[in-house]
């Protein structure tokens, strides 16, 4: 006890010094200094520069020692189409509370309104980006948090706008608690590893929701992705662990739930997919175990293309989808097991909850569909129904092991938050 | 004097068993799917489903079966002083109302009461429209077989082909000829049905139809247009009209 005491004065002690070592240094209209541009030009290393509510009409504020910046009931910055917003470049420097807002696309430079480059540990806490171009911006860093921060952006074409979060080259981020909206990508991670991208809300947004490129070992939990162009895409990456997060209503005619390109030994698991064209769209994808899972109401549940193999699909829900499992090969090199499948027809004798018949997931239709996309005119037609079941008494042309041996009878009961 | 005797068959086919039964039927069905169902679009995909597998097979079976069977009683009136015509479109309408009638009473009411929306709506109307295709063509393969076997063996041949053969080319047509943009063709081909041309009107208002992809695009480019919607009704109301007066040509030349 005596000694936790001593141990926890020190640390007091090392707080006070810290605190100690800089200034603070306050920017408001009636105030000595009026411009953040002033109070970044006198500022030293381990500063704290207030920023007082207010409006502020100023741009390419660079922070080239490693300072605090911080508003204090959400002062404006007006970039007013001039350029970017804060650039960081000193480790230890953060932003937080702000609003950022009016920015201009540019089809030459990546202007983003904060923006940190070639530096560590920065942070980057609470701040409202309204109409940015790249939001945040983050190149060659390490250990940066990006935090609660709100993003709304109204892009209105591809070319002529930015991503939310956009990660270039960066090791060990965090990304948690943002919401981001109406931007190209809502969270982009290019050369990534090693980072966590947890609890975000990415909605509306005009490409995908999140979109990982050549970025190893990252983990995404608990984010929520909604209604965007072209739902979540993960591509050419390994060791992605990919855990209850939320795909919802990513509905269009090229849209997808999440589509996973390339991807290896990753992980997806307690993920709830609902109403999307296509749930899951694997291509080229090897070794992916894909477990306890809610897929329901898409279109496609789950399309895998013939270029995957090793796939572990066990113990997931599939319910209420048009077509549970589409392939584009009649050779199928991956597994399934013990999945609930509401289009199971078969029966349970002894009554331990698996059905003693083999559940064959991909329909004739949905295999035709694959090699003749316009046949999909006959949806919902009675010739349709004649096909699939035909083929289901008989089974020639479906995989013939692209089956669930031991399907459940009852739907799994997943804690659904 | 059409009117008189449309008002007599319709009254007595409507407090017939069969058109009773029928009603019943598709008001039990209906309210079995919503009840299982709890969501007003899935509803309406399933009981679209049956509706075009249902609708054209009672209309064709029961058309042909009615006319040959009030055959006495249409020599009857023809020995009054009644025009032809008048006494074939009182049949032609007494039966394509009262099946009408308990298509839209059956289905109508429980999908009414759970949600009116635009697709519940199209449905009901393409459900009358396909009434009223179906026993105009029971009619033409009536008045073309005296015979009452071939009358129905025909009927019945309208339907398979319509429901399932139609289909069965289509498939073939995009297997064969898989390697050349068949888009255009299909939406041509396909509207020739009024089966299909149906089932697309209806899917197309539905949220299933964005599985439809490129060729649902071109569909819903094309229906979704003034002209689109033009040229489904002109070629519905052909269907309608074309086999009715054919078979109103050959009724009124016809020897009884």
């Amino acid at each position: 006890m005596k000694n936790l005491f001593i141990i926890s004065a020190v640390f007091i002690l090392f707080l006070k010094c810290g605190f100690l070592f800089g200034k603070e240094i306050t920017v408001c209209s009636e105030c000595g200094i009026k411009t953040i541009k002033e109070a970044l030009d006198i500022s030293q290393d381990g500063d704290r520069i207030i920023i007082k509510s207010g409006y502020y009409r100023e741009h390419d504020l660079k922070a080239e020692k490693s300072v605090e910046i911080i508003g204090e009931s959400f002062p404006v910055i007006d970039i007013d189409s001039q350029g970017n917003g804060f650039i960081l470049t000193k480790e230890n420097s953060s932003v937080s509370g702000l609003i950022i807002k009016n920015m201009s696309a540019s089809y030459v430079k990546d202007l983003a309104a904060i923006k940190i480059e070639n530096t560590s540990k920065c942070k980057v806490l609470n701040n409202q980006l309204l109409n940015t171009f790249f939001s945040i911006y983050l190149a060659n860093s390490r250990e940066c948090v990006i935090s609660g921060n709100t993003i709304t952006g109204n892009a209105v074409t591809e070319t002529s706008s930015g991503n939310g979060i956009h990660l270039w080259k960066c090791r060990d981020i965090i990304i948690e608690n943002n919401r981001v909206s109406g931007q190209r990508d809502g969270i982009y991670l290019e050369f990534v590893i090693s980072s966590l991208i947890r609890n975000n809300l990415s909605e509306h947004n005009l490409r995908y929701g999140l979109h990982f490129m050549y970025s190893d070992s990252n983990a995404y939990r608990n984010n929520t992705f909604i209604s965007n162009g072209a739902g979540v895409a993960v591509m050419y990456s390994h060791y992605i662990e990919m855990t209850e997060n939320h795909f919802y209503h990513n509905w269009g005619a090229a849209s997808y739930g999440l589509l996973l390109k390339d991807i290896t030994r990753s992980r997806i698991y307690k993920n709830l997919i609902s109403e999307n064209t296509t749930g899951i769209y694997m291509e080229s994808c090897d070794k992916i175990i894909i477990t306890e899972n809610e897929f329901s109401g898409n279109g496609w549940a789950l399309k895998i293309m013939g270029n995957c193999s090793d796939n572990i699909l066990s113990k997931n829900n599939f319910s209420e989808n048009t077509f549970d499992i589409a392939s584009n090969s009649s050779r199928n090199k991956n597994f399934y097991s013990e999945n609930y499948w509401d289009k199971y027809d078969g029966y349970d004798l002894n009554k331990d909850g698996t059905g003693d018949i083999p559940y064959r997931p991909v329909s004739l239709y949905s295999m035709m569909l694959e090699k003749i996309p316009d046949s999909i005119i006959l949806l919902r037609s009675f010739i349709v129904d004649l096909i699939d079941i035909t083929e289901k008494a008989m089974p020639v042309f479906i995989p013939e092991t692209l089956a669930d041996e031991n399907p459940r009878m009852h739907k799994y009961q997943y804690d659904k938050n | 004097m059409s009117i008189k005797i449309l008002k007599y068959i319709f009254i007595e086919l409507v407090r017939s068993r069969f058109i009773i039964f029928y009603g019943i039927f598709l008001f039990v069905l209906s309210s079995a799917v919503i009840y299982i169902g709890h969501d007003p679009s899935k509803a309406v995909v399933t009981m679209l489903n049956l509706v075009l597998f249902i609708i054209p097979l009672v209309s064709l079976i029961f058309g042909t079966i009615h006319f040959y069977n009030s055959g006495e009683f249409i020599e009857l009136l023809l020995t009054q002083p009644v025009d032809r015509r008048s006494v074939f479109t009182a049949e032609y309408l007494g039966i394509a109302f009262s099946l009408s009638l308990a298509f839209a009473a059956g289905t109508g009411i429980p999908l009414v009461f759970f949600g009116f929306t635009f697709p519940v709506f199209l449905l009901i109307i393409t459900g009358v429209v396909l009434t009223f295709i179906f026993v105009s063509l029971a009619f033409l393969s009536s008045v073309m077989n005296n015979d009452k076997v071939k009358g129905i063996g025909l009927s019945v041949m309208i339907w398979l082909f319509m429901s399932v053969i139609f289909d069965g080319i289509i498939f073939i047509i995009l297997f064969v000829f898989s390697d050349y943009p068949l888009e255009k063709f299909i939406l041509i081909f396909t509207s020739l049905n009024p089966v299909d041309l149906s089932r697309i009107l209806i899917l197309l208002q539905l949220n299933i139809s964005a599985l439809m992809g490129f060729t649902g695009a071109l569909f819903r480019d094309y229906f979704g247009s003034t002209a689109g919607m033009v040229t489904a009704a002109i070629l519905l109301i052909c269907w309608m009209i074309i086999p009715g007066i054919l078979s109103m040509k050959i009724f009124s030349k016809k020897n009884f």
